[in-house]
């Protein structure tokens, strides 16, 4: 009975590590992307090797604590969702790396102007992600606070679509900040890139919520 | 010896058939849901169900003989065999049926052949409890749900940890299952052979010793965790995943609040304990797992709003108390006839 224990324990320890290594990937996120906005290279090329060194820590506890599960048999009634909610949750900290290695390889010109409207949807994308990760949280720890993160991440999700279009409609209505259609298209696909982030936390949230409801006695 | 051990026989498969079936009330969810695994399952089990049995199995016993004391090893043996033909025809059937109300029928069908009154006060008793028994349990599971309820609200426990405690829970609650099923259904499985119990006393190195009826007791829970290991692990499979879909904590809840009722119905420390304190008492009567299971599921089912419930099991119980021991007595009656006529046996001094 104490091995269960022990077990129990090291699991917890591990999904703890992996939500916090996705909360400080959210965070070195936001800040590199306003290193880059701001011009700050070097800055901005360390904080995604940093990310993307949290990207790999989080897929080792990922696929250690689906071994764990499985291997021990632990979870049998909500196994399949607590690793739904591993896996999607990993799209997160997938697109936070994702897109910072984009904004390095290819290095979208973006005009100052536009500046202000693309910190926006960084911080709404960043803020629905963060809520995801405190409705994980809730959900391991069984706390009543998860429909309030839900709820929270489905109103920045929206909040970062509203931006998005806004940028969107910037760019294709007049050639005021770029005027090549090629650069439009371009600076376009950066914004969806973004707003992914806060589209990969509703994706989460969507699941939790199934799932607190499965959990009832 | 060997006349004595066929005669057993009957009582015998009676356990066995008890241990195949039974064992899944108990264990059955957590087994089905991979929450403990079989092996554990049945080695506790048959621990606590042959403790049970030898140590608590007296009380019911003594309800049930009161009923009818056959005084005859092939009446006995007859008794049994009827209830246990009983039952295996029932269930064919897929008609709803328990041992403990094929077994009163059947002493009810040894009365009647032998010409020995029948204790109408004991009758009563029996058939109050059977009543009692499913509403019993409904009521405390009913209770349980809010406590346990209450209680994951408040105490906020992570999903994982839950996860381990509710093995812990399962395991515990299951020994104890284990335990009041020995000490209540061994009454069923050997309760007949209780007047003509052929072993003497045993006493090994002075300080332990067992009874001829503890004796008894011992061969019919041995086969009881036979019929658990060799056969029970199919019906827990079925139990655990397509009979009753209940979660982890659910289970424990229908197992915690059907052992209870199960063990009130068969503790002599309890009522001694009672009566020691001037409280009020009940009878000690073999009841039926499967009904007490039922009637926490269905406290479980009110707790949760009551929607969804399926009454018409309500009504297979009822039926069962009726048809159960009508069937089994007839047969009794037959058979009784037949070892009497046929095999020139005597069925009644």
């Amino acid at each position: 009975m104490g091995l269960l224990f022990n077990q129990a324990s090291q699991i917890e320890g591990d999904v703890a590590s992996l939500l916090d290594n996705i909360s400080n990937a959210i965070m070195i996120f936001d800040a590199a992307i306003k290193n880059y906005l701001n011009n700050e290279n070097d800055i901005f090329i360390k904080r995604m090797e940093d990310v993307n060194i949290l990207e790999t820590a989080v897929d080792e506890l990922r696929r250690g604590i689906r071994h764990q599960l499985y291997s021990k048999m632990l979870l049998p009634e909500s196994r399949g969702d607590m690793l739904s909610l591993l896996e999607t949750i990993d799209n997160v900290i997938d697109t936070t790396e994702e897109v910072l290695v984009q904004f390095d390889i290819q290095r979208p010109k973006i005009p100052k102007e536009l500046n202000k409207d693309f910190i926006e949807l960084v911080d709404a994308s960043c803020k629905a992600a963060d809520f995801t990760v405190l409705a994980a949280r809730c959900y391991i720890n069984n706390s009543d606070l998860i429909n309030d993160h839900i709820n929270k991440t489905f109103f920045y999700e929206h909040e970062a679509d509203k931006v998005e279009n806004r940028i969107k409609r910037k760019l294709f209505g007049s050639d005021d900040f770029v005027t090549d259609l090629a650069g439009k298209a371009h600076l376009s696909k950066f914004v969806e890139l973004i707003a992914k982030l806060s589209d990969d936390g509703q994706d989460v949230c969507e699941r939790l919520s199934v799932a607190t409801i499965k959990r009832s006695i | 010896m060997a006349l004595i051990l066929i005669f057993l026989s009957s009582g015998l498969f009676l356990g066995w058939s008890l241990g195949a079936n039974d064992a899944a009330n108990i264990f059955g969810t957590a087994v089905g849901t991979k929450m403990l695994r079989f092996g554990t399952a049945a080695i506790v089990g048959s621990i606590f169900v042959i403790i049970g049995a030898v140590v608590s199995g007296a009380g019911a016993s003594h309800t049930l003989g009161k009923l009818g004391a056959v005084n005859a090893i092939a009446g006995s043996f007859t008794v049994a065999f009827s209830a246990a033909f009983t039952v295996f025809w029932m269930t064919k059937m897929k008609l709803p049926v328990s041992t403990s109300q094929a077994v009163v029928g059947a002493i009810i069908g040894w009365n009647l052949f032998s010409g020995k009154p029948t204790d109408a006060t004991a009758l009563t008793k029996i058939v109050t409890t059977w009543v009692v028994c499913p509403v019993l349990s409904a009521i405390f599971s009913f209770i349980l749900f809010f406590i346990i309820k209450k209680i994951l609200k408040h105490t906020r426990i992570s999903i994982i940890r839950m996860d381990s405690y509710t093995r812990a829970a399962l395991l515990i609650t299951g020994a104890f299952g284990a335990y009041s099923l020995g000490a209540n259904n061994i009454a069923n499985v050997m309760g007949v052979f209780i007047p003509v119990s052929p072993f003497p006393d045993i006493h090994i190195a002075g300080f332990f010793s067992l009874s001829s009826v503890q004796i008894l007791f011992l061969l019919g829970a041995l086969a009881i965790a036979v019929g658990i290991f060799t056969y029970s692990k199919r019906v827990m499979m079925t139990v655990g995943n397509s009979i009753f879909k209940l979660s982890p904590i659910a289970a424990f809840i229908v197992v915690l609040s059907s052992s209870l009722v199960l063990f009130l119905f068969a503790s002599t420390a309890l009522q001694t304990w009672l009566l020691s304190h001037h409280l009020p008492t009940w009878p000690l009567v073999p009841v039926s797992s499967s009904q007490a299971v039922v009637g926490a599921i269905l406290g479980i089912g009110l707790a949760k709003s009551g929607r969804n419930i399926d009454f018409s099991v309500i009504g297979k119980i009822g039926m069962g108390w009726v048809a159960t021991p009508l069937v089994s007595g007839a047969l009794s009656f037959v058979f009784l006839s037949i070892m009497q006529n046929l095999f020139m046996q005597p069925v009644f001094i």
